[in-house]
């Protein structure tokens, strides 16, 4: 196997250490995720998946345990720009107008205005909301904001980007739209990515692996390889291996008794 | 224009029904002048004394626009200062809720002692402090109350902390800033006006208006109120306007 892009050994992370409210959210938590990866974290709230995404990005400092991020300690990972974040919330900036928005990163990483202005214009257009680069935020839908949030993600080319609960904030439609377009830019660009999600369904329709996870403490309870054919389209939901995925999927989460949205 | 016309329509309908309803009450229960005089006489009064109240307006005006640009720039220096270090907030923010909630007019005749009491400088302190605690505080409020994404956001980024000031910390207090400086217009020209009740320079609005008020000369000080009104008012929406332009994304602006 090539040099892991995400590697997590033995990782706890115990909330609030030594007080009354003390939490243990992830308990032994071993993770290889190779360069290329699209894996999905799905569990039960209170299971610590978006707590283990945010130890990968190093927002966060594990009680014990390493995380290794493209061969190097996470917190470095992070100092070298190495992966993207992208949130439930769109998160952007609302005094920004859009381009400004996507520009965000690069302005911060220096890159001089006429390059980052094009950078960011190129991004837009990948999301296909070149027409929208002067409005405001507010001025787009939920489902828009988050292709922004996408674009200026993807703006200053990370090797691995990040996704809590991205569309889970969306409807139905448009987050079918955004996983398609999901896949196509990952298909395009070869990131590598780790997927937070409460949907069974979206997990198995983007993933190469979904990782099932249980509650307090946070643990993984199974890894599921996802071997649908590539590229995913409309028609991979309709595939008799999908609602088998589904199924096997439903199983894992079951067996962590706990009920499942 | 139309739509402007109906918008200010039904104000003005008030207003000048207002004035009415006044002038009708003091004609119709035969109310002494030297009480309550009507509408008319104040407006009388006002045209022939526009060239006694409004160079004292504009004096006044003078003191109240220099006391709020002193104390709005100390208070966002020191909400600034406060935000770099958290020490110094979590010292100074509970005397200056404290000091936001006394009545700081009441120090007038102490300044008035300090600088001389026609010395500007005396009613400009005044209204300097009246104005740093609202502006302080809400300024403060403004740049730590960020939403927990966007500083993750910027930790992600791995932003310097200069830099989270400069592009979230700051557009975010902006509206809180604003809100406190539209509240300091009115502020600073009461300060003003009733800092020179205490005493102050013979040009002054404050003065005129107390020494007319004893000698029972009240559309005279009618004629002067409306000045300070105007003022109040005018400088408000100067605020207002800068409001605009410093953040044409706010909620406020947005139409339909």
């Amino acid at each position: 196997m090539a040099e892991s892009m995400v590697s997590i050994d033995g990782v706890h992370m115990v909330f609030n250490q030594g007080g009354a409210d003390e939490v243990t959210a992830l308990s032994g938590i071993d993770l290889e995720i190779a360069p290329g990866d699209f894996v999905s974290l799905i569990g039960p709230s209170g299971c610590g998946k978006s707590t283990l995404l945010r130890l990968i990005g190093d927002l966060l400092s594990p009680t014990s345990g390493t995380v290794t991020v493209n061969g190097k300690p996470a917190s470095r990972a992070r100092l070298d720009r190495d992966y993207a974040m992208v949130f439930q919330q769109a998160t952007l900036l609302e005094w920004r107008k859009v381009i400004r928005n996507v520009e965000l990163p690069l302005e911060i990483m220096g890159m001089d205005p006429r390059a980052r202005r094009a950078k960011a214009r190129e991004m837009l257009d990948l999301v296909e909301l070149g027409g929208f680069a002067d409005h405001y935020p507010w001025q787009l839908s939920g489902g828009m904001q988050q292709r922004v949030a996408i674009a200026r993600a993807l703006s200053f080319d990370p090797a691995l980007l990040l996704m809590d609960e991205p569309f889970g904030a969306l409807d139905e439609m448009t987050r079918e739209r955004l996983q398609m377009e999901l896949m196509r830019i990952w298909q395009r660009t070869g990131k590598t990515i780790v997927f937070v999600t409460h949907s069974i369904p979206e997990a198995v329709f983007l993933s190469t692996r979904v990782v099932v996870m249980s509650p307090r403490p946070g643990r993984i309870v199974e890894t599921i390889d996802i071997d649908l054919p590539r590229p995913r389209t409309f028609d991979t939901r309709e595939d008799p291996r999908f609602f088998e995925l589904l199924t096997q999927v439903r199983e894992a989460l079951r067996g962590v008794e706990v009920e499942v949205p | 224009m139309t739509t402007w016309l109906g918008r200010y329509l039904p104000a003005a309908g008030l207003f000048v029904a207002g004035l009415a309803v006044w002038e009708a009450f003091v004609v119709v229960f035969d109310i002494q002048g030297f009480l309550l005089p009507r509408p008319s006489v104040i407006a009388g009064t006002f045209l022939r004394e526009l060239p006694v109240v409004v160079p004292a307006g504009l004096f006044t005006l003078r003191e109240a626009v220099g006391g709020f640009a002193m104390g709005a720039v100390l208070a966002v220096l020191a909400a600034l200062a406060t935000a770099r270090w958290s020490l110094v907030r979590e010292g100074i923010l509970p005397f200056a809720v404290a000091a936001n909630s006394t009545p700081i007019i009441a120090l007038a005749p102490i300044t008035n002692q300090w600088f001389g009491i026609t010395n500007p400088l005396s009613k400009m302190t005044v209204v300097a402090v009246m104005v740093f605690f609202p502006v302080m505080i809400n300024m403060v409020r403004g740049l730590t109350e960020v939403k927990t994404s966007e500083l993750e956001l910027m930790r992600s980024y791995a932003a310097r902390p200069l830099e989270v000031l400069w592009k979230v910390r700051i557009p975010n207090s902006l509206p809180f800033l604003f809100s406190a400086l539209k509240v300091g217009t009115a502020l600073s020209v009461i300060g003003a006006i009733v800092a020179e009740y205490f005493g102050g320079s013979r040009q002054a609005l404050g003065v005129y208006i107390s020494q007319q008020a004893a000698l029972f000369h009240f559309a005279e000080a009618w004629a002067a109120i409306i000045v300070g009104s105007v003022m109040g008012i005018g400088f408000y929406a100067v605020v207002l306007a800068a409001e605009r332009l410093a953040m044409p994304w706010h909620v406020s602006l947005r139409s339909g």
